[in-house]
């Protein structure tokens, strides 16, 4: 038996082995390649996003003004009619003395030479003699911002190489914006009023702070309800609730609330708040108690998540000295998992601030040109907000919309930062 | 009004709280031993304040718009209201509030002058009586408060069994959200039943829901089959989920077996990120970049894209699928046994061959309940489809052509005028039972799959 060549099975096999190796490798390596590709298309992905908000969004980070001299004229503007009077008129006129080619008298070439100026200028200049009564008769030099074709014109984005009948402004405006830039009226300034002003149908004089507003608002109310619910909950299901049918279906429906779609929320507090409770529409007070019950699932599961997360050494120690139940919990246990607790919380309220759907259905996607002073004042939000814009004809609410996404997403990463940061510093390895 | 009585329950209560403690103080300064620490005294008459006047003044404030409105239009002279619609009602009643707050519209008739004139009082006297019933609730509190401290009153038990009915308060809210998502839903689809058949709901190929709205306006009949509906949710959910689910996995396979710890800790945030991102910035995206990349491509090829295409709303609901499916499959791939993997990789097998043939396998149950959650939320998704999906209900299933999703239809039949009493306004909230009712059951079972497949291992 020993002279068989016993060697000779294992070297065919290890042969097999050897010739197939290759052909493995292959597959690994083509494995490996199509995860990297994988992987790196996701962040393409996130790279065009970024890169898209990013270039369509700067261009409203400034606003195009125009510098003029502007001379009060008594007889179009009196003292006693104010605050009404024909500043429309007096701006016209002033642009006009800048275009020499412009004859005052022509009606139908002063509208288009009005057209020039946002149609908040004449608001603007009507403030302005209002607070100062003695301007009237004087010359005050004004900046005020051009209206949007003219903006998109300086800013690029409207190509004078397309056919006249097709663009936004004729061959006669952009003579007129290459004369005013020649003269050197027309100037790019920080465009403040994307965070000081509410919403406007004039993309150049619409702004965001209506709907931060509204946003803080509403997260404000969500906050105050989900926080103190949230956690109260997930400390009796933690530490106090006996194993009963009960308690396993409250955690049943806690899980299944973290999975409903957001829109379903929106139906809720449209038929229940709105309908029967009969509160009213488009109040940030409603958005927030709505966004309340998504955030409070969120909150619970991770309060619980840090509640376990410490070490049942201090539990037993508390009891030992003779600590009753809710004192190791309020005492001890709670004050431990806080880091943890708020580190869900602000994620909890991230997606909260992000939420668009569910503001949608309880009307929060009005046009309301004013900032809401209380949480009950009609107002929008700022994902509603973005949506509204974008479904915006004028070409300008383009790069606005890019802008306001850019502002959300400021938000969203700073408080996303700050829950790193909390983490990272008060979370104790036991 | 309402703040000032906020404030009276907080002063009160900040009160019963020292004369509580300080009576008790009083009582163990005296030589008598406590059975609770004085503090205990104070909380026990805090909560016991708290927590009924502030359900007292809640309640109050909820009821209140509903009844004084109820007192002031059923004073209105007899006979105004017969013969009116629920909406003129409305009408007739936001036009008295208008008038209350100040904003007067022409030249209203005397009796809603009245009635205005009515509701101002009636707002005031409500006001005032809400101040009045905090103050004498709080008042009577504090006296019974004060009268239970003695030595042997167990003043912690007390505050642990309203703290203790606080948190199962807590708890229950979350029951009372999911009876309140049911009820409302079945109550406004049973209303919509009753106007338009189940049969034809369910089984319909015609959704058209824009009815006249008055008797003489020309419009669609409207037609209320929500099959080209769900269907176009479907064609939209599939083009997600064959783009997500390859990437997804492929992306989470490397980041588990092959990558280098740097890049693992670099690309996970990364990965994050895209799922953190909200979903009307995606909707955006999709309008801004890649329907019209989708058009382009399409027109080069010489084949005709609709504007609004599934592929578009598909494909970038895709993205936003990616993290979600591929943190599923890494916590899957981790959550098997280290003794599975070392013994393949013992017997020789290459480190493909050990996550395709023996991890892979083990994880597929939690992999498919990840899966299974994506779907859910794909079906569920609203802003993407809102934005970049179509309105009509088209019932096709080519991803080029526009098709519309149950989501889509809610939103724009709830945008704008909601009076209950209309089959269209009806038919979202018939709807949102559906989606509730599909993602109710996906997101059960793919809990179950996952449940289940974690506690083999255990």
């Amino acid at each position: 038996m020993s002279n068989i060549p016993s060697g000779s099975v294992a070297r065919t096999k290890m042969d097999k082995v050897r010739g197939s190796l290759s052909r493995r490798h292959r597959k690994q390596f083509i494995l490996q390649a199509m995860g990297i590709t994988a992987i790196s298309l996701a962040f393409l992905m996130l790279f065009i996003l970024l890169a898209s908000l990013i270039s369509t969004g700067h261009k409203a980070f400034t606003q195009t003004e125009i510098t003029l001299e502007v001379f009060i004229d008594p007889e179009e503007i009196s003292a006693e009619r104010l605050p009404r009077g024909n500043f429309d008129d007096v701006l016209a006129a002033a642009l006009a003395a800048d275009l020499p080619s412009v004859d005052p008298n022509d009606r139908a070439a002063m509208r288009v030479v009005g057209g020039i100026l946002s149609n908040g200028a004449q608001f603007q200049l009507r403030d302005r003699v209002v607070a100062d009564l003695s301007l009237i008769g004087q010359t005050i030099a004004l900046s005020v911002p051009v209206s949007d074709p003219y903006d998109q014109l300086h800013k690029g984005l409207l190509d004078r190489e397309t056919p006249e009948s097709l663009r936004r402004l004729d061959d006669t405006q952009i003579s007129f914006y290459d004369r005013l830039i020649e003269i050197g009226a027309i100037t790019s300034s920080l465009n403040t009023g994307l965070l000081t002003n509410a919403d406007s149908r004039f993309p150049e004089l619409a702004g965001l702070k209506g709907a931060i507003m509204g946003s803080f608002w509403a997260l404000l109310t969500c906050f105050l309800i989900s926080f103190p619910l949230g956690i109260g909950a997930a400390i009796y299901l933690e530490e106090f609730a006996p194993r009963n049918r009960l308690s396993d279906f409250i955690e049943v429906n806690i899980n299944n609330l973290a999975a409903v779609p957001s829109v379903v929320f929106g139906l809720l507090a449209l038929a229940v708040f709105i309908g029967w409770f009969g509160m009213p529409r488009s109040a940030p007070f409603v958005g927030g108690m709505t966004l309340a019950l998504m955030t409070m699932p969120t909150i619970i599961i991770a309060t619980r998540a840090a509640l376990k997360a410490v070490p049942p050494s201090i539990r037993e120690a508390a009891l030992g000295v003779g600590a009753s139940r809710q004192q190791v919990v309020f005492g001890h246990i709670v004050p431990l998992a806080m880091p943890g607790i708020l580190t869900g919380t602000i994620i909890g309220l991230a997606q909260a601030l992000g939420e668009t759907a569910p503001l949608l259905l309880i009307g929060m996607n009005a046009f309301i040109t004013s900032a809401p002073a209380t949480p009950f004042d009609s107002a929008t939000a700022l994902p509603t907000q973005i949506f509204i814009w974008a479904d915006s004809p004028e070409r300008g609410f383009v790069s606005r919309t890019s802008a306001a996404i850019l502002v959300l997403l400021t938000f969203l990463i700073t408080m996303n930062a700050i829950a790193i940061y909390l983490r990272s510093k008060f979370e104790r390895k036991w | 009004m309402t703040t000032l009585a906020f404030a009276i329950l907080l002063v009160a209560s900040l009160a019963a709280y020292a004369l509580n403690r300080r009576a008790a103080t009083g009582i163990r300064n005296g030589g008598a031993r406590l059975h609770s620490v004085s503090n205990y005294h104070g909380l026990f008459a805090l909560l016991l304040m708290l927590v009924p006047v502030l359900v007292v003044i809640l309640a109050w404030l909820v009821l209140q718009g509903s009844v004084v409105n109820a007192v002031v239009m059923g004073a209105l002279p007899d006979g105004t209201l017969t013969e009116l619609e629920k909406g003129q009602v409305d009408l007739i009643l936001a036009e008295i509030q208008s008038i209350s707050g100040g904003r007067i519209f022409g030249q209203p008739e005397p009796w809603k002058l009245a009635a205005a004139e009515r509701l101002t009082e009636l707002r005031q006297l409500a006001a005032l009586g809400l101040v009045l019933v905090t103050a004498l609730l709080c008042l009577a509190i504090m006296i019974f408060a004060r009268k239970k401290v003695s030595a042997e009153f167990r003043a912690r038990q007390g505050v642990e069994r309203i703290v203790s009915g606080l948190m199962i308060f807590c708890s229950v809210v979350a029951i009372f959200t999911t009876v309140g998502i049911v009820a409302s839903l079945a109550f406004e689809t049973y209303k919509f039943l009753r106007l338009v058949p189940l049969s034809e709901f369910l089984f319909g190929l015609n959704w058209e829901p824009q009815i006249p709205i008055r008797a003489d306006q020309i419009a669609a009949a409207g037609a209320f089959g929500w099959i080209p509906v769900i269907v176009g949710t479907i064609v939209i959910t599939i083009v997600a989920i064959v783009i997500a689910v390859p990437i997804g996995l492929l992306s989470a396979i490397y980041l588990f077996e092959f990558a280098p710890k740097r890049v693992r800790a670099v690309a996970k945030p990364l990965l994050e990120i895209l799922a953190g991102v909200p979903t009307v910035v995606y909707g955006f995206f999709a309008i801004l970049v890649v329907a019209p990349a989708i058009r382009i491509f399409g027109a080069s090829l010489g084949i005709p894209v609709a504007p609004n295409t599934a592929l578009a709303a598909g494909g970038v609901m895709s993205i936003m699928l990616v993290p979600f499916i591929s943190s599923f499959a890494d916590d899957a791939l981790s959550a098997v046994p280290r003794a599975m993997r070392d013994g393949a990789l013992a017997l020789g097998a290459t480190r493909a061959e050990t996550v395709l043939n023996v991890l892979f396998p083990a994880a597929i149950p939690g992999i498919v309940g990840g899966v299974l959650l994506a779907v859910s939320r794909a079906i569920g998704e609203t802003m993407i489809v809102v934005m970049a999906a179509g309105l009509m209900a088209n019932l096709t299933l080519n991803p080029l052509e526009s098709v519309t999703t149950v989501t889509v239809q809610i939103v724009t039949l709830l945008i704008g005028d909601t009076s209950f009493d209309n089959p269209k306004t009806l038919a979202a909230f018939a709807l949102g039972m559906m989606l509730f009712l599909v993602t109710l059951i996906i997101n059960i079972f793919a809990l179950r799959i996952v449940r289940k497949y974690r506690e083999a291992y255990d």
